[in-house]
């Protein structure tokens, strides 16, 4: 019996709490917006408050009443983004997410300045005297970021620095609010891609130098630890032409690096190689992220270097990219200028595949100025130009006699062999002297040295007004040459090119020279000796003594409202020289077509920075570059005069295919390092960040 | 009992955290910043009071008379959730700043022992109703500076260096464990 009455009673009690809870939800009804329950069950439901309201409720109400935007909630992710803009009848805008990463390497390798025994706290540190790390931009170590990481995504990592989980990191901005020393960053993938050096920057010398900034010491180090798809991914966000660049670039973050104080400086450009070639080799291409589609619409002429730079990441920046060019496939100089036998064409080709399969469209054989003008690419709905048409034309000698017969002008020369060799080697080869020589010690010269050495010319000369050492060629390039068999005649300028009665040339005269003062670029002057005329008997001639720009579309372009205004090199001119924006505000210029024949290197960074004013532009905001803009400067504090606790240990020597077998033919002289050699080879970088480094173990 | 002993008694002598150890879940898990720490005592005073008053009337007037008193645990619960959810809605048609400023905290307290071990407490003693409300009152009291206290002292010791094996949770109990102890200096006064 007791139990019934139990049981009745709390049936009873049951219903009386019901009924009252029921009756109650009429009465102190509130009409609630339906859209509210929908957008909730949206969020991540887990009550975090990382979005700023008291509940993913409370968050929801805000998105309802037009008060927070629909990405609010930080946990759930762009489809529930999606989602609640889909809901509320919004556009989802072009959110990307943010995630935070950690700028300092240093960590507790970096040495301290004074002993600190206060509370456990940056914020504390660093009012003391900015901290006690002898860096002035470094971690201090005490994780406050951790702390004020609500998802538990930090982690004071084994050197001293934070490590974030990128799993779980939801991009609130937590850390990055409580840092005293702006360690942690919160950015986009996009706002990565558009970030230039700073003074303020924690980046090792070789960063700092390199003119695409690419973050050496990172991919150097995910070499090291056997992630080659990662250091392949690092060298993407700043240069899109690894694999190119790892042939051909002359590597001026080498000349910088800190190991090279003390030791031989590490092999970057081999490293860099190691890994492109790496990849290549699986077969398989890593994926590129790309931002959501903006709607814009950009051309990019000229699909060289800089042009492709540009294209790559204005893509990846998320706008629709289409290159025209006049040649009919991609690469521009480096396919057309760089012979074979530095830079396999299929590979170029297979480098330039993966970034037009970004969804960047390309139209061949359309020149500017002879098949399109900028007013009709405006006209056409483009909302800015990039003009990447490189320096085509060749300057010449102002001599006697220069257009006999036999005579030929670098770039034309290489060109026009590339053309045979690539795209009609079934026709009559171009022809190829006996005795020939080649005016010039740029790095043009010597492709066209080596090019004739390798089609069977029985002598070749190099004729150069200064000596070897003030050759502007790269440094192996000139030895390369030496190695297979080039005559050099240094201090000598030519002052007449002899010909016969059927206008062929049969001879070069030179005046022999001798150094005087240094003159304006610091490199000593050649003053002619008198009456030293000399004569060679020759039967081609080929002078490769500079390029410029060749503007002959400015003419044709009637549709122009305005003068593109250019140098008096006749390079396109642009007030600044980071942000690459022309005369014309719709039009960006870089690479050599900016700048005068120059790096290749230099033409994928001119690009970038070009890609980033473009993007700027586009979103009328201000393109000026920071203030602090490194532009290819050191920070003097990271250029040491010594550098202590270095053991020597060789550097790895670029393996090449022996002289007699690579001069009978254009197959790759260079050679990739082995995977053993690449380990080594990453193993001797110390490292560094902007002050403190790794030292030998001994 | 006097009302001054039964006040003082429920603040701090009988301290529902630090002295008969109720309600430790948001004791530990709310207390890592003072703005929380006030928000869930704010919530806590006010449906403790109501859980005491009502329990003390279904205690008195139906589980005593029907000698239905070892059903009190399950009444207990159900009238205490039925409560919060009455409460909750109450409050968004009527005090609306007071709902938003308890936020999520009100809900939460369905499954707080604290309440339910302080409604047991009351009917325990055989309080007469106007003591129960000053000793709910008490106990809600004792609740909420119990964990201002400790919340206090936690956003403290996040700025100490504290061995990696003690840290969060583990540093969290050892003070809550010293804090118990000063509490306990109170217990010769009644």
């Amino acid at each position: 019996m007791l139990s019934l009455s139990a049981v009745l009673f709390m049936l009873a009690l049951g219903a009386v709490c019901g009924t009252v809870l029921s009756v109650a939800s009429k009465i102190f009804y509130v009409y609630e917006d339906p859209r509210i329950a929908i957008v909730e069950g949206y969020t991540a439901s887990a009550n975090c408050g990382g979005c700023g309201y008291a509940g993913c409720s409370a968050a929801a109400v805000a998105v309802v009443a037009g008060e927070a935007p629909p990405s609010v909630c930080i946990v759930a992710g762009p489809e529930a983004t999606a989602n609640i803009a889909g809901v509320m009848g919004l556009d989802p805008g072009t959110a990307e997410s943010l995630l935070s990463y950690n700028t300092c390497t240093g960590g507790d390798r970096a040495a301290d300045k004074f002993l600190y025994m206060g509370i456990n706290s940056c914020q504390a540190l660093a009012t003391l005297h900015g901290g006690q790390r002898v860096c002035p931009v470094g971690c201090l170590g005490f994780g406050d970021c951790v702390k004020a990481c609500a998802f538990d995504a930090i982690k004071i990592g084994a050197h001293g620095y934070p490590v974030v989980n990128e799993m779980k990191c939801v991009g609130c901005g937590a850390c990055e609010k409580v840092c005293p020393k702006d360690i942690m960053e919160i950015k986009t993938m996009s706002q990565k891609l558009l970030h230039l050096n700073q003074y303020d920057d924690r980046i090792a010398p070789c960063q700092q130098t390199c003119p695409a900034e690419i973050d050496i010491p990172k991919y150097i180090y995910q070499t090291k630890i056997g992630d080659y798809e990662g250091a392949v991914n690092t060298i993407r966000e700043r240069n899109p032409l690894l694999l190119s660049c790892g042939r051909v670039c002359p590597h001026p973050c080498e000349d910088k690096c800190r190991r090279g104080v003390e030791d031989e400086p590490v092999s970057i450009n081999q490293l860099k190689r190691f890994v492109a070639d790496h990849e290549m080799n699986t077969g398989k291409r890593l994926p590129i992220s790309v931002a959501p589609p903006t709607g814009k619409k950009l051309a990019v002429i000229g699909g060289g270097p800089a042009g492709l730079s540009c294209a790559y990441f204005l893509r990846r920046l998320g706008h629709d990219v289409t290159i025209f060019d006049a040649m009919p496939k991609l690469g521009g100089m480096i396919r057309y200028g760089i012979p074979e036998y530095r830079l396999p064409k299929e590979v170029l080709a297979w480098e330039t595949d993966g970034i037009l399969n970004l969804g960047i469209e390309h139209k061949p054989n359309v020149a500017l100025g002879r098949d399109f003008d900028i007013g009709s690419l405006i006209a056409s709905g483009y909302d800015a130009v990039f003009l990447g048409i490189g320096a085509w034309k060749d300057y010449t000698l102002g001599v006697e006699g220069e257009n006999l017969n036999g005579c030929y002008t670098g770039i034309n020369f290489l060109t026009n062999f590339a053309v045979w060799q690539q795209e009609r080697p079934h026709d009559k080869r171009p022809f190829i002297g006996k005795k020939c020589v080649v005016i010039g010690g740029g790095n043009t010269a010597i492709d066209c040295v080596r090019t004739l050495v390798r089609l069977g010319a029985d002598e070749v000369t190099i004729v150069y007004r200064r000596t070897r050492k003030e050759m502007p060629a790269n440094e192996v390039e000139i030895v390369a040459a030496e190695h297979e068999g080039i005559n050099f005649t240094f201090l000598a300028a030519p002052t007449r090119v002899l010909g016969d009665e059927e206008g062929g040339v049969t001879g070069l005269e030179y005046l022999k020279m001798e150094l005087g003062e240094p003159d304006a670029s610091g490199r000593r002057r050649p003053v002619p000796i008198e009456g030293s005329e000399t004569v060679i008997d020759i039967d081609m001639l080929i002078t490769a003594i500079g390029q410029g720009p060749d503007v002959f579309f400015k003419d044709e372009s009637k549709r122009l409202d305005e003068d593109l205004k250019l140098t008096r090199w006749n390079t396109i001119d642009s007030e600044d020289e980071i942000a690459l924006q022309s005369s014309i505000p719709y039009i960006f210029s870089g690479g050599d077509a900016a700048t005068g024949a120059d790096l290749v290197v230099s033409a994928i960074g001119a690009g970038r920075r070009a890609a980033r004013s473009i993007h700027f532009y586009l979103a009328d905001e201000d393109i000026t570059p920071p203030s602090k803009t490194l532009f290819g400067n050191n920070i003097p504090v990271s250029i040491f005069e010594s550098v202590s606790g270095i053991t020597q240990l060789p550097r790895t020597e670029m393996p090449e295919l022996p002289v007699d077998e690579r001069i009978k033919s254009f197959v790759e002289a260079d050679l990739v390092i082995t995977e053993d050699e690449a380990l080594y080879e990453s193993s001797r970088c110390l490292e560094c960040c902007l002050i403190c480094y790794n030292k030998d173990v001994a | 009992m006097g009302y001054m002993e039964i006040i003082i008694g429920g603040i701090f002598v009988n301290n529902i955290l630090l002295a008969q150890f109720l309600g430790n879940c948001p004791f530990l898990g709310t207390s890592k910043k003072m703005e929380t720490a006030v928000g869930m005592a704010m919530a806590v005073v006010f449906v403790l009071v109501l859980a005491g008053v009502i329990t003390w009337v279904l205690y008195t007037f139906f589980l005593v008379p029907y000698k239905l008193v070892y059903m009190r645990t399950i009444a207990f619960i159900l009238v205490i959730a039925s409560l919060v959810q009455f409460v909750e809605m109450f409050l968004k048609k009527s005090i609306p700043a007071l709902y938003a400023g308890l936020g999520i905290f009100l809900p939460l307290i369905t499954t707080n022992c604290a309440v339910f071990g302080a409604c047991i407490l009351n009917v325990d003693k055989d309080l007469n109703f106007m003591k129960t409300l000053v000793q709910s009152v008490a106990y809600a009291v004792g609740f909420g500076l119990a964990l201002i206290l400790f919340a206090g002292v936690r956003e403290r010791i996040i700025l100490a260096r504290v061995p990696k094996p003690l840290q969060d949770t583990s540093i969290g109990l050892v003070t809550a464990g010293i804090l118990s102890l000063t509490f306990y200096a109170f217990k010769g006064m009644i």
